[in-house]
């Protein structure tokens, strides 16, 4: 158990040095095709060249490596690695912020969506699938099959989207012109569009949005999982020692069952902060995802470099600690 | 309830304790499935008495587990529904009660061990859980009581290192061993009556002995009364006092072991015997009942058997099917011509 954890542990590191000079890379292609991102703070007004040159030194531009188109520029990445491991320093903005302060601003938004998004789609989902896998062919089990192919067929920004415009816009209006409807509410508090007065309300539909296609994957996974299990030996022995049906489904189905599912959903951790990075941009949310993708609109290398580098991290932690779950759900997995 | 490990576990009404442990009377079973209604059982009746052994024999899909699994009240439903017939409990029809009292018969008054003891174990739990979760949750006692208990057991039933071997997972335990946990799970509640189908078909040969030796002293110390489900003719000859044939979802042949062995009197229960590989015909062609058993969504009119039986008249393509004749006092067959089949050695 210990030398697997070891072992795990050291090709995290492989892992995120390829990430990060992936991402080097691209973001100096970038610079090199596309000019000195440095300009973008000027606007349509020229700056004086002095003033330009001396914010480029400053900022880490100024390396002749990013004028020539193709250089890997292995410098800057030698540079970059040592600030980062060594000093803790991701670099600053544009603007000249910290990355680890930007980050820290940006981070508890994307937290309180993940877990929105991971809670509603274990919650619901898994008590749908319970619900269609105990009673095949039911009508919940048919709603469960339907609703759920629906879901997974629409991708998330289109969910998104139309979710904003027909909640958020069309519902919303109307909902704010009855009289009947409680302050709390017609005030925006559960708008699908982030609203700094309610940090926690107005997730609640993004955070739903994030999590609606893994909710319908974990539906459907959790349903073929009893369907599997409810026929199995050992239900069937559970029931032939007398114990009562909720015990039978409770207790000897449902660990079993659930297997698949929490390592799923463990998994699923990392594909909702790649989700976070869509649906913080559609709703306006200021985290982690919308931090990523503005930086990298404006060609800030360092904070694209950095964010990501902690995303990789979580995502391989995340997945670590999911197998390693995954051997206290199953005792018959043994890591050596 | 109390935490007394000899607790008495609550009467069931009507209860005869003179009447016969177990009888199962002119059950049908029937399974509805998309390519037409199976007739799965068919009218099979038997007696256990206490401390005997009946054993039920006959090919795979004969109707013997399903027997089994209705008599448990374990059937899959759907598809499987019983039809009719009654399964009588010291005289209480188990199907007449309601799905709370025939839960606490199940485990206390009649358990049931299963074929494959590592598929009927649950994976995920140690064996000492499921030991001893019959005590907390029949006997009401506590975790450590329970625990306690589920050592003894596992002592009960000759597994060495029992008190450390109660924390491991039923994958960490050999076949034999598995099968040694069934039959504590299935004696913890110390029943009545023990349907064992199947105990050793997954086994060694050599641990099948075993494991018969050991059901058949537990059961001896504690007059159980075992119905042995098996198409193993060499296990019943060792341990069973009365057999009950099965073909195709009927009881054809009833009797005491040495008579079956002896003068069978059916041709299907003779075949069978035939086929048994003999040391002393070596060298001869192993004989073997032509044909395969019918489709349990089609069983031909008459008897059953008719298309494999080489004594087969026109009067036994006709239905309706044969009666159990009295053969003798204490025996019955199922065919037209059980004195040809008997006399003709």
């Amino acid at each position: 158990m210990g030398r697997y954890v070891i072992r795990r542990l050291l090709q995290f590191i492989p892992t995120v040095l390829g990430t990060m000079f992936l991402l080097h890379y691209m973001t100096a292609l970038a610079i090199q095709f596309s000019g000195n991102p440095v300009r973008a703070l000027f606007g349509d007004r020229t700056p004086p060249p002095a003033l330009l040159q001396a914010i480029t030194e400053r900022l880490g531009y100024g390396d002749p490596c990013l004028d020539q188109r193709g250089n890997p520029c292995f410098g800057l990445f030698a540079d970059r690695l040592q600030n980062i491991f060594f000093h803790f320093d991701f670099g600053i903005n544009l603007r000249q912020r910290e990355v680890t302060d930007l980050v820290a601003d940006a981070i508890p938004f994307t937290l309180k969506l993940l877990v929105i998004a991971i809670l509603f789609e274990a919650v619901v989902g898994i008590a749908a699938g319970v619900l269609a896998g105990l009673r095949g062919g039911s009508f919940a089990d048919y709603l469960v099959k339907i609703s759920t192919v629906f879901v997974i067929s629409v991708p998330i920004f289109v969910l998104g989207v139309v979710v904003r415009e027909f909640v958020g816009v069309k519902f919303g209006n109307v909902l704010r012109g009855q009289d009947w409807i409680p302050d709390v509410i017609s005030s925006g508090m559960f708008s699908p569009v982030f609203k700094p007065d309610y940090p926690m309300a107005s997730l609640i539909i993004p955070g739903m949005v994030l999590g609606a296609t893994s909710l319908a994957v974990t539906a459907r996974l959790t349903r073929t999982s009893i369907m599997e299990n409810i026929r199995a030996d050992y239900v069937r022995t559970a029931r032939a020692k007398g114990l009562t049906n909720k015990r039978v489904i409770g207790v000897h189905t449902l660990r079993n069952s659930l297997i698949p599912v929490i390592t799923f959903l463990g998994v699923d951790i990392g594909a909702a902060m790649a989700g976070a990075v869509v649906t913080e941009t559609i709703f306006n949310v200021p985290g982690i995802g919308r931090l990523v993708t503005m930086s990298a609109r404006t060609g800030e290398s360092s904070v694209v470099v950095g964010v990501v580098t902690m995303l990789v991290l979580v995502v391989l932690v995340a997945n670590l600690l999911v197998d390693l779950l995954y051997a206290v759900l199953d005792p018959r997995i043994r890591y050596e | 309830m109390s935490t007394d490990v000899n607790v008495k576990l609550e009467a069931l009404a009507g209860v005869d304790p003179n009447a016969l442990p177990l009888q199962v009377k002119d059950l049908h079973v029937e399974f509805r499935t998309r390519n037409g209604i199976a007739h799965a059982v068919n009218g099979v009746s038997f007696d256990l008495r206490a401390g005997e052994t009946r054993a039920i024999l006959g090919e795979s899909g004969c109707g013997k587990s399903v027997t089994a699994q209705a008599i448990m009240g374990i059937l899959d439903s759907p598809p499987g529904f019983i039809t009719g017939g009654e399964i009588l409990y010291r005289g209480v029809d188990l199907l007449k009660l309601p799905e709370s009292e025939r839960r606490k018969v199940r485990a206390n008054r009649i358990a049931m061990i299963f074929q494959d003891a590592l598929s009927a174990l649950n994976p995920v739990f140690t064996v000492g859980f499921q030991l001893a979760e019959l005590f907390r949750k029949h006997r009401g006692m506590s975790r450590k009581d329970a625990k306690v208990r589920a050592v003894e057991l596992l002592d009960l039933v000759k597994i060495p290192a029992a008190s450390q071997r109660v924390n491991d997972y039923p994958h960490q335990f050999s076949g034999g061993m598995r099968q040694r946990v069934m039959i504590a799970m299935a004696l913890a509640l110390d029943p009545e009556v023990l349907i064992a189908d199947e105990p050793t078909t997954a086994l060694d040969v050599t641990v099948q002995a075993q494991i018969m030796a050991l059901l058949a002293e537990l059961q001896r110390e504690r007059n159980m009364g075992l119905v042995l489900i098996t198409h193993d003719m060499g296990v019943v000859a060792d341990v069973a006092d009365r057999i009950s044939v099965m073909y195709a979802g009927r009881v054809i042949e009833e009797a005491g072991v040495n008579d079956i062995y002896a003068t069978p009197a059916h041709p299907y229960t003779k075949g069978l015997l035939e086929s048994i590989p003999r040391l002393d015909l070596k060298g001869h062609e192993l004989s073997a009942i032509k044909g395969l058993p019918p489709a349990l969504t089609n069983i031909p009119p008459g008897c059953a058997f008719n298309p494999r039986c080489r004594y087969a008249q026109d009067v036994c393509r006709k239905d309706p099917a044969p009666p159990l004749y009295q053969v003798s006092p204490n025996r019955t067959a199922a065919c037209h011509f059980w004195k040809e089949v008997k006399g003709d050695e």
